[in-house]
């Protein structure tokens, strides 16, 4: 048995270019690997990579592995982990890393169950143990109430990891490495799921992952119209985008691409303004990244005051139009 | 098609809607405390898997089985899925079965599945309430070797086929798998619904089937802690220092006003 070396990265591509998460992995897979004193490689695996391979070894790959093929443009996790197991079972890595995207959330514990090892998901630390050479994996658990460290003895030591929570390399053009083509005989009879239709719920305005400002309702706002006016009119003024906790997408109030959280979106915009939300870990999750956090709430042993830097006690219909209008007076003059 | 046969799996958790300050952890015993007057509930996404099969039964009629993994398993909360229209209730239920991770929970439900012997459908919630480690449902799929599909958020049963809404960034998309499958729920297929009277009289009644590792020909080495594939080391709260400066005004707008102030003045803005 051959034994297990290095780390490998199980990418994910967004019209033919490393999603912002890979990159994030690349990174922090870049630090592991140099821990270690091992090989950082990355697979990518798609109808077509384009020029992602080359994009991997600028943020930090030493290899990269292009899987190409047909059956892999619907993003099917059947089709995927076939590829995973592949190159999992010929690389034999010591650590893979995928992304806490959809894919990761869908892909790493079918790979998981197939290798028989252990998994642990929203990783938001990795370390190596200096002894051991266990990776030391970190993971907010109870809705983010308690953090949790994990080892797995098992090779290969698997984790997703949340999005935001690494730092990408600055990419550098004249870094090298090797760009291996690989083919996978992918066996398109095991793919179960039929996809029928794909539906796009709109969302107008500055998507909510690359607003510098996000201006985020919660229960306490009560219905779909304030994220159209009160709450966009701020949003606006501060060039961001309007986001919620969960209960206003349960509800139907806004679609569930708004939704920020634990099983929503990551963001990390500079300014976080969040009215109405009580502050429930399980929405911290989605947002503590944020450089600053301004609330807004009428209770003021609303849990959210303790994450927020700045406050206001008090209603949002009073506050918001008033903060908007100051605001608008002095960022025109 | 004949009846339908569901299998939800729910797990009992404490409340993940406790506020914040109400978790603790016990480091010498690795674990997560409430204060006791704070009362375990079914986890949040199984109680959506559960509402799933119950909408698939109003519509199409069928049988729901609930399966629960655990110790101790507090009867008033994990009866709940029979007050509302479960139709029978399974335990794993031993001293063994604690401490399990999500290889060795997987993989004793998986058991007691194949045990129960019919099943069409699988549901489960899209993580559990505790560790939010969302792996239970396709590892599950996995291990039976059946097809699995996650983030649903609608489940309808059409020609021996499910039909399902999956959610994807910015969007969802409609998927078609043929049975047996699991399928795992998430939040915005909607609430539990609330038990009836004659249901929660009719729940008092039924007695849970209880199955310990023997029953189902699995020894203690592989369930429990002892068939964890990860070990937990260490469980711990991050220090938060409360620093939230607090921006007032004669009145709301005022308040809201000065906060436009204060965030310049501090070139936030």
């Amino acid at each position: 048995m051959t034994e297990n070396k290095g780390v490998l990265i199980y990418g994910e591509l967004v019209s033919g270019r490393l999603s912002s998460t890979t990159t994030e992995l690349l990174g922090c897979g870049r630090r592991l690997a140099d821990q270690l004193k091992e090989d950082l490689c990355c697979v990518l695996a798609s109808d077509a990579v384009g020029e992602a391979p080359g994009q991997a070894i600028a943020f930090g790959a030493d290899r990269v592995y292009a899987v190409e093929d047909s059956a892999l443009k619907e993003d099917q996790a059947d089709a995927h982990v076939q590829v995973a197991e592949k190159m999992a079972s010929e690389a034999s890595p010591r650590i893979i890393l995928m992304g806490q995207t959809p894919t990761g959330r869908d892909l790493a514990p079918r790979l998981a169950f197939r290798l028989k090892t252990g998994l642990s998901t929203d990783c938001i630390d990795l370390a190596i143990d200096p002894e051991t050479k266990l990776l030391q994996q970190t993971k907010p658990v109870y809705g983010g109430n308690a953090h949790a460290l994990f080892t797995c003895d098992i090779m290969p030591q698997i984790v997703t990891v949340r999005a935001k929570a690494m730092t990408p390399l600055e990419g550098d053009d004249s870094r090298e490495g090797d760009v291996i083509p690989t083919t996978v005989d992918i066996d398109t009879s095991v793919i179960r799921v039929r996809i029928v239709e794909k539906i796009k719920e709109e969302v107008t305005g500055v998507k909510l992952e690359d607003a510098p400002a996000i201006v985020s309702g919660g229960r306490g706002i009560g219905g779909p119209e304030p994220f159209k006016t009160t709450l966009k009119e701020l949003a606006d003024v501060l060039h961001g985008a309007v986001g919620a906790s969960r209960p206003p997408a349960d509800n139907g109030w806004v679609p569930e691409a708004m939704h920020i959280g634990l099983t929503g979106k990551i963001v990390a915009p500079d300014i976080y303004v969040s009215v109405a939300i009580s502050g429930a870990s399980q929405h911290i999750a989605g947002c503590s990244g944020s450089k600053t956090m301004i609330a807004v709430n009428k209770d003021p042993d609303a849990n959210i005051f303790r994450e927020a830097s700045f406050g206001v006690v008090g209603r949002y219909e009073e506050v918001l139009p008033a903060l908007t209008k100051k605001l608008n007076e002095l960022l025109a003059g | 098609m004949s009846e339908i046969n569901m299998i939800v799996c729910c797990k009992q958790v404490p409340d993940p809607e406790a506020p914040p300050s109400a978790f603790k952890v016990d480091t010498a015993a690795n674990s997560v405390t409430l204060p006791p007057d704070i009362k375990p509930v079914i986890g949040q996404y199984d109680e959506f898997a559960l509402e799933a099969a119950l909408r698939i039964k109003d519509k199409a009629g069928g049988k729901v089985t609930v399966l629960s993994l655990g110790n101790k398993l507090v009867r008033d909360v994990i009866k709940k899925a029979l007050a509302v229209g479960g139709d029978e209730l399974v335990l794993l239920e031993d001293d063994a079965f604690e401490q399990s991770d999500s290889w060795s929970t997987a993989y004793a439900l998986a058991t007691a599945i194949e045990k129960i012997g019919t099943y069409d459908l699988i549901l489960c919630g899209r993580q559990s309430s505790d560790w939010d480690a969302g792996q239970v449902g396709t590892g599950i799929a996995q291990l039976l070797g059946v097809p699995a599909v996650t983030l649903a958020r609608k489940v309808e049963i059409d020609s021996g086929k499910a039909i399902i809404e999956q959610v994807i960034p910015d969007g969802y998309q409609v998927v078609e798998v043929g049975l047996p499958a699991v399928v795992t729920v998430t939040s915005e297929l909607g609430n539990l619904r609330y038990a009836v009277l004659r249901g929660i009289m009719a729940a008092a009644k039924k007695q849970p089937t209880v199955w310990k590792p023997s029953d189902l020909g699995l020894d203690s080495s592989q369930v429990g802690a002892a068939g964890r594939h990860t070990k937990l080391v260490r469980l711990f709260q991050p220090v938060k220092e409360a620093k939230c400066e607090i921006v007032e005004g004669d009145s709301a707008a005022e308040a809201g006003a000065n906060l436009a102030l204060r965030l310049r003045q501090a070139k936030i803005l």
